[in-house]
């Protein structure tokens, strides 16, 4: 027998060191996310109520989707969702931020009181708004018809049911309001006092220079909650479960329902893909406008 | 001329007391509906439907935090709750500082590359690999277990914390590395002794974002769990709001509070590392 006497490179060691840090990661990921990432897609191509075995029935998903009304449905109800809700949340966010920097007394219990809602899991959120909308006895229709309006039928009517919703996710602004506060803290001071000494007001500062400082992070809190509203779906599940009349019924309750209370796992799959697709085009569309209107001068990102 | 700054600072005055009011007013809105539900809460059941309604509860009845605690399996619901969350947690202690380290001071084959698809899984939808993990669950047996909420933490603990321990380690000089390791200090040693050590801040922020993420989770367990005695109390509450109606929502209101105690507890133990960790997200590197 030979000493087998292998010369170990330093490059080859630091190669096994740096994977052996990454390691738990990389096997996660392959196992938890890359596979079933692949497994979806092939499944997005099959029949499977996972009683039998799965069969391979190529496109017949997607064309059975593009004949399918709730599917339709869904997905106009979701981009409803998502639209008015970010862009309501990024500006409200961007205000109550702005507000909060003006040197405010107090600003840390502002910041907290602001904050504490994000605190609430989706579901918390539906029961307690679930206390707050009812016709009769809510709070919401008791605040209105003290100043003379009359009550709405908030959740039970189906024009109104989105509208509702989307209401109560702009109570959850706090997480992108300290984001923009904290962005808004590291604009240099002296671009302001140059502008005062230039005679802008108030107005022009902000969007002359806050706004277009910010426009990276503007950029980063849309794309996240972007992607986050599509996946809406435990306060919606727990207010009013897609109806009054389907009138609620988000991507995510109606994927929810065709995979797990039908088991029409190829078709849910086929439905998730769409809806991937769909983020990734919006994302891709968004960071290529994002050329014309993102300001990258200022912080360097 | 003098008169010009004072009425400057008359009208700064002015300008900066409308802003304190109209945050206070937003305030208020904003906390309307937790002071509701702690109205609520403390209600007598005969006070609850009254139209229009009351915010002071008379009397106020304490024995609702008794009671609601017969509404189903809301106790067990507490502590599946504070298993899975803990051991998420212990999952995600154990495994990403140790990953961020690697992508943060360590350099080895395809290290950026890999580092981008860590980013690009921070934007991947849970939905699309929602129904195979089910598949694969089922075939591992771990369905109706709570090992799929804790396993995987194990695994590197999830992008965002990855990200965020690895940005706050680019922070730590170098030279306080070189100089370990000119003294011969192994990686490991460096990572445990001089690393960890150093990321208390960074620790803490991410500790009480696993927490709240951990405990608000509801779609997975509602997907990859199906007994009732094994649901987590967000999926416990949901059952809640369909079985009482509105008859007893002074109690379901009590069980909601109690079930974002803990939350709220933390946020306020841990504001600053919350908040800090918020602010560092929007920091990408």
């Amino acid at each position: 027998m030979q000493a087998i006497n292998i010369r170990v490179s330093p490059h080859f060691k630091r190669n096994v060191e740096g994977y052996v840090f990454i390691g738990p990661w990389l096997l996660g990921f392959l196992a938890f996310i890359l596979g079933p990432f692949v497994f979806s897609f092939i499944l997005s191509l099959s029949e499977w109520n996972i009683g039998q075995p799965p069969r391979f029935i190529g496109l017949a998903n997607f064309s059975k989707l593009i004949g399918d009304e709730l599917f339709w449905k869904s997905l106009r109800i979701t981009t409803v969702f998502v639209m008015i809700s970010v862009i309501l949340r990024v500006s409200i966010a961007l205000a109550l931020a702005t507000l909060l920097h003006q040197k405010v007394v107090g600003r840390r219990l502002f910041q907290a009181g602001f904050y504490l809602p994000v605190m609430f899991s989706g579901v918390t959120l539906g029961v307690v708004w679930a206390w707050i909308f009812p016709t009769d006895y809510g709070l919401l229709n008791d605040l209105l018809r003290r100043v003379g309006i009359p009550g709405l039928r908030w959740l039970s009517s189906p024009g109104l049911a989105l509208w509702s919703i989307i209401m109560m996710s702009m109570w959850r602004v706090g997480g992108m309001m300290v984001i923009f506060l904290a962005a808004l803290e590291d604009i240099p001071r002296e671009l302001y006092e140059a502008a005062e000494i230039d005679g802008a007001g108030a107005l022009s500062k902000f969007f002359s220079i806050t706004v277009p400082m910010i426009t990276p992070i503007v950029l980063f809190n849309l794309i996240m909650s972007i992607i986050g509203s599509f996946q809406v779906f435990g306060e919606v599940q727990v207010l009013t479960n897609g109806g009054p009349y389907n009138s609620t019924l988000v991507y995510m309750l109606y994927l929810y329902r065709q995979a797990f209370t039908y088991f029409h796992m190829g078709y849910g799959s086929a439905l998730a893909w769409v809806l991937f697709v769909l983020i990734i085009l919006l994302t891709i569309a968004i960071l290529r406008s994002s050329k014309r209107w993102v300001y990258y001068g200022g912080v360097r990102l | 001329m003098k008169e010009g700054i004072i009425n400057y600072r008359i009208h700064q005055a002015i300008v900066r007391l409308w802003i304190h009011l109209v945050l206070l007013i937003l305030l208020l809105a904003f906390l309307m509906p937790v002071l509701w539900m702690l109205s609520t809460a403390l209600k007598p059941a005969s006070q609850v439907l009254i139209v229009p309604p009351q915010w002071i509860p008379k009397p106020i009845r304490l024995m609702n935090f008794v009671e609601m605690w017969r509404l189903g399996n809301f106790g067990r619901g507490l502590i599946n709750s504070s298993i899975i969350t803990f051991g998420a947690m212990l999952g995600i202690f154990f495994s990403s500082p140790m990953v961020a380290f690697g992508f943060a001071r360590l350099r080895f084959f395809a290290r950026d590359a890999l580092f981008v698809i860590v980013l690009a899984t921070l934007m991947l939808p849970a939905q699309v690999t929602l129904i195979p993990l089910y598949v694969i669950y089922k075939y591992l047996k771990w369905l109706d277990t709570f090992y799929p909420f804790i396993v995987p933490a194990f695994m590197g603990g999830g992008a965002f914390y990855i990200f965020l321990l690895r940005q706050f380690f680019l922070t730590i000089p170098f030279e306080l590395e070189d100089a370990a390791r000119i003294d011969g200090c192994s990686t490991w040693r460096i990572f445990l002794q001089i690393f960890l050590p150093l990321s208390k801040p960074a620790l803490a922020t991410i500790g009480i974002f696993s927490f709240i993420n951990g405990w608000n989770a509801y779609f997975g367990p509602l997907v990859f769990l199906s007994s009732p005695e094994k649901m987590p109390v967000t999926v416990v509450l949901a059952t809640f709001k369909d079985v009482q109606g509105g008859i007893q929502y002074n109690l379901v209101m009590a069980a909601a509070f109690v079930a974002v105690l803990p939350c709220i507890i933390a946020f306020f133990l841990a504001q600053e590392y919350l908040v800090g960790g918020i602010a560092l997200t929007g920091m990408k590197g």
